[in-house]
C-alpha cells in the first residue's frame, strides 16, 4: 500500500521521493549542443577522435605560459560547444555519465582528469 | 608567427584601442600604443606588470580589495570542509590578498597594507620548485602551472611574503576563468585572465574606494603606475632580499 501511495505521489505531483533529483543528474537532450548543428569540430571528426588531447594539451601550455587564449583548441571552447542541455534548458555537466566527454572515456576506461579543476558547464558549475 | 604580421596587428590595435598620437613639431610624432595584448599573441618581456599601493590612502578596517579578489578569483566559492574546526579553516583557507599591519617597534606607528604575491623579478618560489610548475611569465608575473604542480609546497616555504595558498580539499564549484584543484598551490595572478583578454585593471584596483592601488606596466614610463612611482618615494617590502618586487608601497 505504501509503495502504491508513493508511486501515486510521484506520478501526480512529479515529486521524486528518493535523493539525486538535482539538475546534474538530468540527462542531456539530443541536439541541444552547439556542436550538433555543425558538420565538424575544429578539425575533421576522425582526427579529433584520435588526437583531441594533443590539441588540448598544446593549448594548455601556450595558455598558461604564453597567455594565448584563443578558444578554438581550448578546453572551455570544447565545453561551450559540446555541452548539452536538459529538458528544462539547463546545461548538463559534460563529464556526467553518458554526456559528451564521459561517454567515450567511460567506455574506453581512460580516466578524465580535466574536470577535477575545470568547469563542466560554460558558466562554471 | 612571422614578424610582419605581428607588426601589422600592433598597428591595427593601436588604432582600435584609440591610441594617442600627438604631433609636437613638424615631422615629429609622439605615439603611445596600448599595452593590452590580443588573445592570440604570446606575452613578451616588453611589459612588466606591477602595482603601487599607497598605504596612506588604505583605510583602517576596509577590506574591499580582499572581497573583490575573492569574488573575481572564485575564492568565495570555497567552503569549510566537513569536520574542520573554524580555527583550522581560518589558518588554511586560500587567500590571495591579506590585509596586514606593520608596526614600527621604535615609534609604535602601525601601517596597514594589502599583502599579496609581490611578483618578484627573481622569485624564490620559482627557484625552489622541483617540477617547474612555479614559473615566471615573460611579462613578469609569477604564476603556478597547476598542471605540473605536485603540491610539495616548497614555494610556500620559500616565499618571504606568505603569499601562497594550498588547496586542501576537492573543489565542488568550479570557475571557468580561474580553475583550481585539490593538491595545488596558488597565489595572486594580477588577474592574468583579465590581462590576457585585453584588460588593463585588476579586481582589487577596481574595488578600492580610496584609489590606493594603481596597476600597470612598470616598463612604460607613461603608464599610470610609472607616473605615480616617479612622483613619490616608494619601497619594496623586504628590499634587503634584492628580489626587485613588482608590487611596491608608499609610506611604509
Amino acid at each position: 500500500m505504501r509503495v502504491k501511495l508513493s508511486l501515486l505521489l510521484t506520478i501526480c505531483l512529479g515529486l521524486p521521493l528518493g535523493p539525486g533529483s538535482v539538475h546534474a543528474s538530468e540527462e542531456g537532450v539530443e541536439g541541444t549542443a552547439k556542436a550538433d548543428k555543425l558538420d565538424a569540430c575544429v578539425a575533421p571528426t576522425p582526427f579529433m577522435r584520435r588526437n583531441h588531447f594533443e590539441l588540448i594539451l598544446h593549448q594548455r601550455d601556450v595558455t598558461v605560459h604564453q597567455g594565448i587564449r584563443k578558444t578554438d583548441n581550448s578546453l572551455s571552447g570544447c565545453v561551450d560547444c559540446h555541452v548539452r542541455k536538459d529538458a528544462a534548458g539547463n546545461h548538463v555537466a559534460i563529464d556526467a555519465p553518458g554526456e559528451f566527454c564521459a561517454a567515450c572515456h567511460e567506455y574506453t576506461g581512460a580516466t578524465l582528469d580535466c574536470f577535477t579543476c575545470h568547469a563542466t558547464t560554460p558558466a562554471g558549475n | 608567427m612571422s614578424q610582419p604580421t605581428d607588426k601589422r596587428r600592433r598597428t591595427f590595435l593601436a588604432g582600435a584601442a584609440g591610441a594617442t598620437v600627438a604631433t609636437v613639431a613638424p615631422g615629429m610624432v609622439l605615439q603611445s600604443i596600448a599595452t593590452a595584448k590580443p588573445r592570440d599573441t604570446a606575452v613578451t618581456d616588453k611589459a612588466r606588470y606591477g602595482m603601487l599601493i599607497d598605504t596612506t590612502k588604505c583605510a583602517d578596517g576596509c577590506n574591499d580589495c580582499v572581497t573583490a579578489c575573492e569574488k573575481e578569483n572564485g575564492l568565495d566559492l570555497l567552503s569549510k570542509p566537513e569536520g574542520a574546526s573554524d580555527e583550522q579553516w581560518d589558518m588554511q583557507r586560500p587567500r590571495w590578498i591579506r590585509t596586514v599591519g606593520l608596526r614600527n617597534n621604535l615609534t609604535g606607528r602601525v601601517t596597514r597594507l594589502p599583502m599579496m604575491c609581490q611578483h618578484c623579478e627573481k622569485p624564490p618560489c620559482v627557484d625552489v620548485c622541483p617540477t617547474g610548475a612555479s614559473f615566471q611569465r615573460a611579462d613578469g608575473l609569477a604564476l603556478v602551472d597547476r598542471h605540473t604542480c605536485i603540491g610539495c609546497r616548497y614555494c610556500m616555504m620559500a616565499c618571504p611574503y606568505n603569499a601562497r595558498s594550498f588547496i586542501h580539499e576537492s573543489i565542488e564549484i568550479k570557475s571557468t576563468a580561474v580553475p583550481r584543484g585539490k593538491g595545488c598551490v596558488e597565489s595572486c595572478t594580477l588577474c592574468v585572465h583579465r590581462l590576457d583578454q585585453g584588460g588593463t585593471t585588476t579586481a582589487c584596483q577596481d574595488a578600492c574606494p580610496h584609489n590606493a592601488i594603481v596597476f600597470g606596466d612598470l616598463n612604460d614610463p607613461n603608464s599610470e603606475v610609472s607616473k605615480a612611482m616617479a612622483k613619490q618615494p616608494t619601497v619594496q617590502i623586504r628590499d634587503d632580499l634584492n628580489l626587485n618586487t613588482g608590487v611596491r608601497y608608499t609610506d611604509v
